[in-house]
């Protein structure tokens, strides 16, 4: 069984907790670190971002946290070993990689080296599903499980697809538009029956989620779990410790739980 | 999509699934389009009586040689961008999109989008990198004068590429209301195709005015390269004729060191801004900071069919130093009085070279721009 699989069948009817961080920012000894606090602070699943220089689907805390980590030489290679590190501590958390066509077209490897490096799923942030099949059969060749994503805009055709090709989970977006923290995110309960409809893997909200209001919201439409990314990234630039933030955002998946018990 | 959107192995729609809609949007509203004499009614009246086309057609009197220039340097706005923001203005005005945004370097294609804004009434947005907007203060002033609102972008380097990592970034969360009107024949499918078919107009002109004059074909046609829309647009037409096509694309400081713009000369495929083409950047996919003494070329990707003409070896392309363009812009001046472009100077500079190794040949050179944009800058460069 995938290390996501079993994550979400130990979770049963809480949500998955899943938090973001960009690899390398501000620096490779930092974010080795900060791995270790979303564990501690109850994150059920890591996904990390590999810096590119051109982050078209990021707003200004991500793209300013891919320029740190560039500013501070950091490496695809470099990424991996992060990665490797996290996976010889923790051998059960999944880790999944965010990133851009690009960087897993150029850098020679890729997908073989960030399997190696026990990266369990990959989602590529301008590699929509009318352009996925050679990546994803690449992806499965390597033992990488593929993420697509699905927007409340996204026609049935498409939806389709999204659900077809993604193993790990389904990225749903909460709104149109990038990654950020900014209100207004719309955790769409069609989208998720859609794609149950569909047989889609897990449904997993993304963008937007800040509090524990948002996490609430998005389990009430009906998904698995949830992703925290620009409010980590964002709140870690500024210096403070990430651990609360975490908690409290972790709490609020337990509260669907707590009310089934009840 | 119904196109394919394949240049070969080169170009696709690599951009966030949430745009995809868009882009299908905007196929089905241009191949409609395509079909209805109306739009091309509408589109060829304005081309005329608006922006002056068709544009004149000079054979040089005292260049070495035998040059013909193709001079969209005359057409309304002062370059060959106007053909197309026409185009994507009327289909916009189509689709029912009332806010235009745009990307822009030096700010020709910021001024083209704001003429259009102006003239079918649209709010108008420009992304313009910060270094930009400071070494571009005049054509910042002439797109507010026409309505536009310009946005400096202060991430990455602050130039062309981030401005339309911008401009991506923006349309992401407005395309139900705004058009991208994207400034050249790069970007996801349907742009490198729609805005050949809106630049066609060059080479179509081209080819008819110098089988009127000439008698025959050009033996060689040749354009400046950044994005390549106005290349693009002079070869269409020329493409299953026995003509070479020549791309010249910015050499900067020389092609041995890193500040230069030769994508298709010393970059290797890669994907970028919604297009698998050639580009420059690092063995880790990292995309480099470009180098051009003209800010119209200076950018690290290039437009998907250029590479696949390259790899099919139906263009050729070569390189131009920033220092043969300012020569070529000088004697230009001196020989024709004409002041183009620096863009255009790269090609210009190109044919020079030709017409010395054959003053025979019949050398079609697209003039692309004029240069009053960059006589503050020669002046400093000449003194």
């Amino acid at each position: 069984m995938s290390r996501y699989a079993a994550m979400f069948e130990r979770l049963g009817e809480e949500g998955a907790f899943g938090a973001f961080v960009m690899l390398g920012d501000p620096d490779l000894h930092a974010s080795a670190a900060v791995l270790e606090v979303l564990v501690d602070g109850g994150a059920d699943m890591i996904e990390v971002g590999i810096p590119f220089s051109d982050p078209v689907a990021d707003g200004p805390v991500i793209q300013a946290a891919a320029s740190r980590a560039l500013a501070a030489g950091v490496r695809v290679s470099d990424c991996f070993d992060l990665i490797a590190g996290f996976r010889a501590r923790h051998p059960q958390v999944p880790v999944g990689i965010l990133t851009y066509a690009n960087i897993v077209r150029a850098r020679a490897g890729f997908m073989r080296d960030a399997a190696e490096a026990g990266a369990d799923s990959l989602l590529i942030a301008d590699v929509p599903t009318l352009e996925a099949e050679p990546f994803v059969r690449e992806m499965e060749q390597a033992g990488l499980e593929p993420v697509l994503i699905a927007a409340p805009n996204t026609p049935d055709a498409a939806l389709g697809q999204v659900a077809k090709l993604s193993k790990a989970y389904t990225y749903c977006v909460s709104r149109a538009g990038i990654t950020g923290t900014h209100e207004g995110g719309r955790f769409d309960s069609r989208l998720v029956e859609r794609l149950c409809g569909l047989d889609a893997p897990p449904q997993v909200f993304g963008f937007g989620i800040s509090k524990p209001e948002h996490v609430r919201a998005a389990l009430a439409a009906g998904a698995k779990g949830v992703i925290c990314g620009s409010a980590i990234v964002e709140s870690l630039a500024l210096g403070e410790d990430v651990t609360q933030l975490v908690r409290s955002l972790k709490g609020a998946t337990r509260e669907r739980l707590a009310a089934a018990m009840d | 999509m119904r196109l394919n959107g394949r240049f070969g192995r080169f170009g696709g729609c690599f951009v966030p699934e949430i745009l995809v809609p868009a882009l299908e949007q905007l196929e089905a509203a241009f191949l409609a389009a395509q079909e209805d004499a109306e739009f091309a009614a509408e589109l060829n009246n304005l081309l005329a009586n608006y922006a002056g086309r068709p544009t004149p057609l000079t054979r040089c009197r005292n260049l070495p040689g035998n040059i013909y220039l193709k001079r969209e340097d005359l057409l309304h706005g002062g370059a060959h961008k106007t053909n197309q923001v026409l185009g994507q203005g009327l289909l916009a005005k189509r689709m029912g999109k009332p806010r235009l945004i745009a990307e822009t370097g030096a700010g020709q294609h910021g001024v083209a989008t704001a003429i259009v804004g102006a003239l079918l009434g649209f709010e108008t947005v420009i992304y313009m990198g910060a270094e930009d907007v400071e070494r571009q203060k005049l054509n910042v002033f002439r797109m507010q004068l026409m309505g536009a609102k310009v946005v400096p972008v202060e991430s990455g380097g602050r130039t062309l590429k981030d401005a339309i990592n911008e401009a991506l970034r923006d349309w992401s969360a407005s395309f139900e209301t705004t058009h991208y009107l994207l400034g050249t024949a790069a970007g996801p499918h349907p742009f490198p195709t729609m805005v050949r078919e809106f630049q066609r107009v060059i080479g179509r002109e081209a080819r008819a005015q110098i089988l009127e004059q000439l008698g025959r074909l050009p033996d060689v046609a040749i354009a400046c390269v950044g994005g390549g829309s106005n290349a693009i647009g002079l070869f269409a037409d020329f493409l299953d004729d026995d003509v070479r096509l020549i791309g010249v694309e910015p050499a900067g400081k020389g092609l041995d060191g890193p500040e230069h713009g030769a994508t298709l000369l010393r970059g290797r495929p890669g994907i970028l801004h919604g297009a698998e083409t050639y580009l420059l950047h690092d063995e880790d996919g990292q995309v480099a900071d470009t180098w051009s003494v003209s800010a119209g070329l200076d950018y690290p990707a290039v437009g998907p069919e250029h590479a696949h003409l390259k790899e099919s070896g139906r263009a050729e392309y070569f390189g131009c130093t920033d220092t043969d363009a300012l020569e070529a812009f000088k004697k230009l001046a001196e020989s024709e009085g004409i002041l183009c472009a620096f863009e255009s100077a790269h090609a210009l500079a190109h044919a020079l070279k030709l017409a010395k190794e054959d003053p025979d040949a019949a050398i079609l050179v697209g003039l692309s721009g004029r240069g009053d944009k960059d006589v503050a800058q020669a002046r400093a460069l000449l003194a």
